[in-house]
């Protein structure tokens, strides 16, 4: 459960968004697409230069460039809890 | 019969244009919100007595005021106070979709919220309580299918009734105990010194205060700017606070809270799944394969090539119709209105001149159809995924794929349709950046230049060359947006989350009053301006006319011709034909064109151009395509045709001041330089005249020292070895 930057974790993995440090114009706009600290997400997949990233948060699916993928930072969910919340 | 304002708000993709055109059908007008290119559709309705006036706002997720679309709509909202607000709700996402609802509720607003894609829904195995949602929320909410047009009635009933009812409270949310406080403290001092009260609840200004909300902010600065100033400097205060005890700002914090109240309103019974169904997500499924590293990129480039293989071979036959029904108009004109100057207003300046601007038209309606198409279904997003990384190393965004390929980007196309698809590009300065730089494709009217060109000086590469051209106007495209992001535009490129929406089959009805604005657009222009512009070319063509002793020669010299009996007919044909190419090149020359080619050429000729490419040139400046016919005229060998320029290659060729030097330095200018005029006015019409005016000064430099540096660089070379 460590604290990570967004552009760090891996293709189709979980985590939980604990903070976004990104302020004004962009970190409103994060925030109001519901990118708020608790939100749960999941890395889709990655464009073919591994920018920008694609996530899937509060069931649709957002891109966002590796810049501005920095400012998120979250806690990986391990594959067993993902497991556990589907039963 | 009593007339409602009903404004329609709600997120990108969440079938609102579907929704207002189902609605209202064809019975909508087009115009623009005043001062910006967002386009504003109105309609009207009538159900029960009222007649229900709807304006279709532009798709936002919030009403923030950071982008153009949504200072419009908050415009909108404050400006015209509209009766009652129709936000229309993604039932797929419908936690985002609800957080403009809270903002549009929060300003005290009537609405009437719409649950679209209840199919969708369904279909991924969820089920939404609509009644248990509008209990909650306390205002009416409609379940629709808005491409199946179901609901319709449903919600017309509710607007009208909405319309009539008293209007509810402000939706008051709490932003927890800290928070709160601080709410009402601000609230109390606007309370006392009455800041603003005429216009916003004090409780509401005292959280856009805390929100930092631009337009309230700029209010309350206007209104009385000491207060406003005190104001603002403790809500500062109150948002520093918060960070130092919850490491967030206020604006943050309420933000959070707002989505906190829209997941307990979902968790209360509202959304659920069904225990049945559970599929597969189609477009997931979908995507692995359509963004893949290596099959997306490939299927991209199938996709561009269709689009464009489909719209040109399509569009052939009838920009055919168009330009004979003009030839035969030209005919007529010539049969029936004496020989003179108002003949040849009318045939060359008039007839032609809008004849080539309309037969664009078919080709405009099939790339709007196919751009619909592709932003519709939802796989332009997905090019802008994919290729936003390569672009935005030159300032570009991923979204200026679009205009670049309808330009020309794969050879053939026409900027002014290109121009006009950057209207999908939002980053205001990537939107200038590739309007600006998207006419150096190589249009279709570029293309019998080069295919003049390359077959004069390079015969038998002549596919070759155009491919290399076509390959080097995508080079300078991104050294000239690079040039621009980084000096007169330069700025970081604008935060941009993008959805992707789910693949859905675009609506009939949509694409089709989609291709008809556009295409009714360009031709009211064509009915205007561009008829003006066309005169004012043939004026510059025409005048000033030859003096009265040359026209004497020529008459006399075609005179002596016709009386001699030692020359067969077929002789005496061609000596005529001659005599009056060479009376069109004097004319060409004397008159104010050819007076500016002749000014031009001791500047020109630095990129190895003489006087009469020069006046080839200034022609291009009307179409592309004219070049090749004033080359002709220039070249004293009548009227050229475009399909046939056999006879000027080999004459350009024989030439003595044209080498293939001079022939690559005519491509490269001819590539670059301004823009034709429709596509200034298309430049125009989207980012404003002053760049539209700009275009012409900065690609025609860029396109001049280009061709100079090429041409002085070779020539230096040649002479060297």
């Amino acid at each position: 459960m460590a604290d990570v930057c967004l552009r760090h974790i891996p293709s189709n993995a979980s985590c939980t968004i604990r903070e976004v440090r990104a302020e004004g114009e962009l970190g409103h706009r994060i925030r109001e697409l519901g990118l708020i600290p608790g939100a749960r997400l999941s890395i889709v997949g990655r464009a073919p230069l591994r920018d920008p990233v694609a996530i899937r948060v509060r069931d649709y699916t957002l891109t966002l460039r590796n810049s501005e993928a920095d400012y998120i930072f979250v806690d990986l969910i391990d594959d067993h809890t993902i497991e556990a919340d589907r039963d | 019969m009593t007339n409602v304002l009903v404004g329609l708000a709600g997120n990108p993709n969440s079938g609102k244009s579907t929704l207002f055109n189902a609605l209202t059908g064809a019975r909508q007008r087009v115009g623009n919100f005043p001062g910006v290119t967002v386009a504003r559709h109105e309609g009207a309705v009538s159900r029960r007595d009222e007649i229900i006036n709807l304006v279709d706002l532009p798709g936002i997720y919030s009403l923030s005021a950071f982008s153009e679309e949504e200072v419009v709509a908050r415009r909108f909202i404050m400006d015209e106070k509209p009766h009652l607000l129709v936000d229309i709700a993604d039932a797929t996402a419908l936690e985002r979709s609800l957080y403009l609802w809270v903002q549009l509720r929060e300003l005290g607003l009537r609405t009437v919220l719409v649950v679209n894609m209840m199919d969708e829904l369904h279909r991924a195995g969820r089920l939404l309580d609509c009644d248990q949602l509008a209990k909650l929320l306390g205002v009416p909410v409609v379940p629709t299918v808005a491409r199946k047009e179901k609901g319709l009635t449903q919600l017309l009933d509710a607007v009208v009734q909405a319309a009539q009812a008293a209007p509810p409270p402000p939706l008051v949310l709490s932003y927890g105990p800290e928070l709160d406080r601080m709410i009402e403290e601000l609230a109390r001092k606007i309370e006392r010194t009455d800041f603003l009260t005429a216009f916003y609840p004090a409780r509401l200004a005292a959280i856009k205060y805390l929100e930092e909300d631009g337009p309230i902010l700029a209010q309350g600065r206007r209104e009385h700017p000491q207060l406003s100033a005190e104001i603002e400097e403790q809500a500062r205060q109150y948002s520093l606070r918060c960070r130092s005890a919850f490491g967030e700002s206020a604006a943050s914090l309420i933000t959070d809270y707002r989505y906190g109240f829209i997941s307990s309103i979902l968790g209360r019974g509202v959304l659920s799944m069904d225990a049945h169904i559970r599929r597969l997500n189609l477009t997931d499924a979908v995507d692995l394969a359509l963004t893949h590293w290596l099959i997306g990129p490939v299927v991209m480039l199938m996709v561009l090539y269709a689009t464009f293989w489909l719209t040109i071979s399509l569009g052939n036959a009838p920009m055919g119709w168009i330009e004979s029904l003009f030839g035969l108009l030209g005919d007529l004109g010539r049969e029936y209105v004496p020989a003179g100057l108002l003949q040849s207003l009318l045939v060359s300046g008039v007839i032609d001149g809008v004849g080539a601007v309309l037969g664009f038209v078919p080709l405009i309606a099939l790339m709007f159809l196919a751009v619909s198409f592709l932003e519709d279904s939802g796989y332009m997003a997905r090019m802008a995924y994919m290729l936003d990384r390569l672009f935005r190393m030159f300032g570009l965004h991923g979204y200026s794929i679009m205009p670049f390929i309808v330009s020309g980007g794969i050879g053939g196309g026409c900027a002014v349709p290109g121009v006009m698809a950057a209207r999908n590009l939002r980053s205001p300065r990537e939107k200038i950046a590739t309007v600006l730089t998207a006419p150096f494709m190589s249009c279709g009217a570029k293309m019998p230049v080069f295919t003049l060109l390359a077959a004069a000086f390079f015969p038998g590469y002549v596919t070759e060359a155009l491919f290399w051209i076509t390959l080097a106007s995508w080079g300078f495209v991104f050294i000239a947006a690079k040039l621009l992001r980084t000096t007169i535009i330069a700025g970081p490129s604008t935060p941009f989350l993008m959805e992707l929406p789910p693949y859905r089959l675009p609506t009939c009805k949509g694409l089709l009053l989609h291709a008809w604005e556009r295409v009714w657009q360009y031709v009211r222009k064509a009915g205007t301006l561009i008829l003006a512009v066309s005169i004012l070319l043939w004026a510059a063509m025409t005048y000033p006319g030859l003096p009265e002793q040359r026209r004497q020669h020529y008459d006399h010299a075609s005179q002596t011709v016709r009386e001699r009996q030692d020359l067969s007919a077929e002789d005496q044909t061609a000596e005529l034909a001659a005599l009056d190419a060479g009376r069109a090149e004097e004319a060409i020359r004397y008159s104010l064109a050819g007076r500016i080619g002749r000014a031009l050429e001791p500047i020109s000729l630095l990129a190895g151009f003489d006087w009469r490419t020069d006046i080839a040139l200034v022609g291009g400046l009307a179409a592309k395509e004219v070049i090749v016919s004033t080359l002709g005229t220039a070249y004293s060998l009548g009227d050229i045709d475009l399909e046939n320029s056999g006879m000027l290659a080999q004459r350009l060729a024989q030439s003595p001041e044209f080498t293939k030097i001079t022939a690559v330095s005519l491509i490269l200018f001819s590539m670059l330089y301004a823009p034709c005029f429709v596509t200034v006015i298309a430049i125009g019409r989207e980012i404003g005249i002053r760049w539209a005016l700009f275009s012409v000064v900065f690609n025609t430099s860029f396109a001049y020292l280009a061709a100079v540096l090429f041409y002085q660089t070779a020539t230096a070379l040649i002479s060297m070895a």
